[in-house]
């Protein structure tokens, strides 16, 4: 499929209703190869808005990775520019938080050491960590509490099960206040209770704080739950085939998930990627 | 008599075993009827060393000490080494066959080179202490360095961390069960490096004093040589050991 069928369709809806903020992410023409075997990512155009919670669905391999990777700074573009906040990105971005499938605590660390470690390596936190540290310690129990974490401060990773883990992890990802969490199917390798737990945890620090989100996940009914736009991808080379806006009124109930709209959203999401399995982008 | 919990039973476990193989070692020898000067029973050694307690003791003291400074050397460069290989794969590649090489070659071959430099004593036993004990610290750095999670590097680094912060914050402190385990095998490498040392270009040390007690036939003296040394190593062993499980406590879960 060419590039124009893509701007046609991601055309008649490309004003996101649920995001009223400004431009924050902007993509412009964007690929990405890593080297000779051609590219991971081509012709990525999108703009996501401030406080706008995004969701990147496709089949494995796709290049959701490359897309956080091209985000947060960590890798430049072949081509086209990422601008984030109107500047353009060059290098990593501070203002931004990262959690992963793998929490990726760090086993020598009690809980609240590891939700504190992005203050060790941030300005200006880095620099009035010493002098106010009892403040940030506060800042980082209350963070924890609001996940349910309080009682396991001073538990090491290991003693925590894998939902709790993950807490730990986006508290982690959060506590120097970034103004963009990227989630790199964070919930990917929990059970399906504790997933839908922590979708009800996530929502509820960003109905209160407003960051933007890009979360890039497998799991459709966590796309279609969360997000105010999913993003549909096509097998690599990764392009954008779909641009689709949630309209499901917040604060969002796990009943909504059972609900025929919910189901018919699923179900259409599903085809399309099954689509794009077999080959087929139409 | 009531049967011995599981607990005990560990802890009994390795004193027996050292128990059993006295035994078997006197039987053997008394059964054979092995003369004394080919092969001494325990009773022999033991006679040897609380005869000689005192000869033994200063060359055991000599052996340790400089056995203690190499390892320190050896410690100081490994780490170092460590840290340079593990943190660049490209390094890695580049030093890493020539680090196999180097070990490769049997440290015993480095004492006459060393006694032309240095002269006999114990420069040459400390140099072929840190020789034979750096390699496995540098390996076990290097590993515990390079197998860092890319996942682990992302979040620090997307938040601006330079190399060095990576480093102090997860490198070193996630390579640290690596190092202490490789501590342990260095010390009792380099009690066999200054051991080879002291036993070909020494008048001072355990070496030394098998070396010269063997050419007198002495060998309860030579076994109770053999026997200092064996215990120093386990004592140095268990030393780290304990270290290791108190610093990095945190890898070996129970």
């Amino acid at each position: 499929m060419t590039t124009a069928t893509v701007a046609n369709q991601a055309a008649p809806d490309a004003a996101p209703r649920a995001a009223s903020g400004r431009p924050f992410v902007e993509f412009d023409q964007v690929s990405l190869a890593y080297d000779d075997s051609g590219n991971a990512i081509e012709d990525i155009n999108l703009t996501i808005h401030q406080g706008e919670f995004v969701a990147f669905v496709g089949p494995s391999g796709c290049g959701k990775s490359t897309f956080m990777k091209l985000c947060t700074g960590l890798h430049g573009p072949t081509e086209g520019t990422v601008r984030v906040d109107g500047q353009r990105v060059v290098g990593p971005l501070k203002i931004t938080g990262m959690a992963f499938q793998n929490a990726t605590l760090l086993p020598w660390r009690t809980t609240l050491d590891n939700v504190m470690l992005p203050l060790e390596i941030v300005q200006p936190h880095r620099k009035r960590l010493r002098k106010e540290r009892q403040a940030y310690r506060d800042k980082a129990m209350r963070l924890l509490e609001t996940v349910g974490l309080g009682a396991y401060a001073d538990s090491y990773p290991w003693q925590l099960s894998g939902g709790m883990q993950q807490r730990a992890s986006i508290c982690r990802a959060l506590i120097h206040d970034p103004e963009l969490l990227m989630l790199d199917e964070p919930f990917g390798a929990l059970d399906a209770f504790t997933r839908e737990e922590l979708w009800g945890v996530l929502s509820e620090l960003w109905e209160a704080n407003r960051f933007t989100v890009v979360l890039v996940t497998h799991d459709l009914r966590e796309a279609a739950y969360l997000a105010d736009t999913i993003y549909v991808m096509s097998a690599r080379p990764g392009r954008i085939l779909e641009q689709r806006h949630v309209d499901f009124a917040r604060p969002r109930d796990l009943e909504l998930t059972y609900t025929p709209a919910f189901t018919d959203l699923i179900h259409d999401l599903r085809g399309r990627i099954g689509a794009i399995r077999e080959g087929r982008t139409e | 008599m009531k049967p011995l919990s599981t607990n005990a039973k560990m802890r009994i476990a390795p004193w027996a075993a050292v128990i059993i193989l006295l035994v078997v070692w006197e039987g053997v020898v008394r059964l054979l009827g092995v003369p004394q000067y080919v092969f001494p029973g325990v009773i022999d050694t033991a006679n040897a060393l609380v005869n000689y307690y005192e000869p033994v003791g200063l060359h055991a003291w000599q052996t340790f000490w400089t056995t203690v400074i190499g390892f320190l050397i050896g410690v100081a460069v490994g780490l170092g080494l460590g840290i340079v290989v593990g943190s660049s794969p490209l390094m890695y590649r580049a030093c890493y066959p020539l680090l196999v090489a180097f070990n490769a070659i049997p440290k015993v071959a480095f004492v006459p080179i060393l006694v032309v430099w240095f002269g006999i004593g114990t420069v040459p036993a400390i140099i072929t202490a840190f020789l034979i004990c750096f390699f496995p610290i540098v390996v076990n750095v290097a590993t515990g360095l390079a197998t860092l999670e890319p996942e682990m590097e992302d979040v620090l680094r997307v938040l601006g961390a330079r190399r060095l912060d990576v480093l102090l914050k997860v490198g070193l402190p996630r390579s640290m069960p690596y190092f202490f385990a490789s501590l342990k095998v260095a010390i009792t490498l380099a009690f066999v490096g200054t051991v080879v040392s002291e036993t070909v270009a020494s008048n001072q040390g355990i070496g030394y004093l098998m070396m010269s007690a063997g050419s007198q036939m002495r060998m309860p003296l030579v076994f109770a040589g053999l026997i200092t040394i064996s215990v120093m190593a386990m004592v140095m062993y268990q030393v780290f050991a304990w270290m290791e499980s108190h610093i990095t406590g945190w890898a070996h879960r129970r």
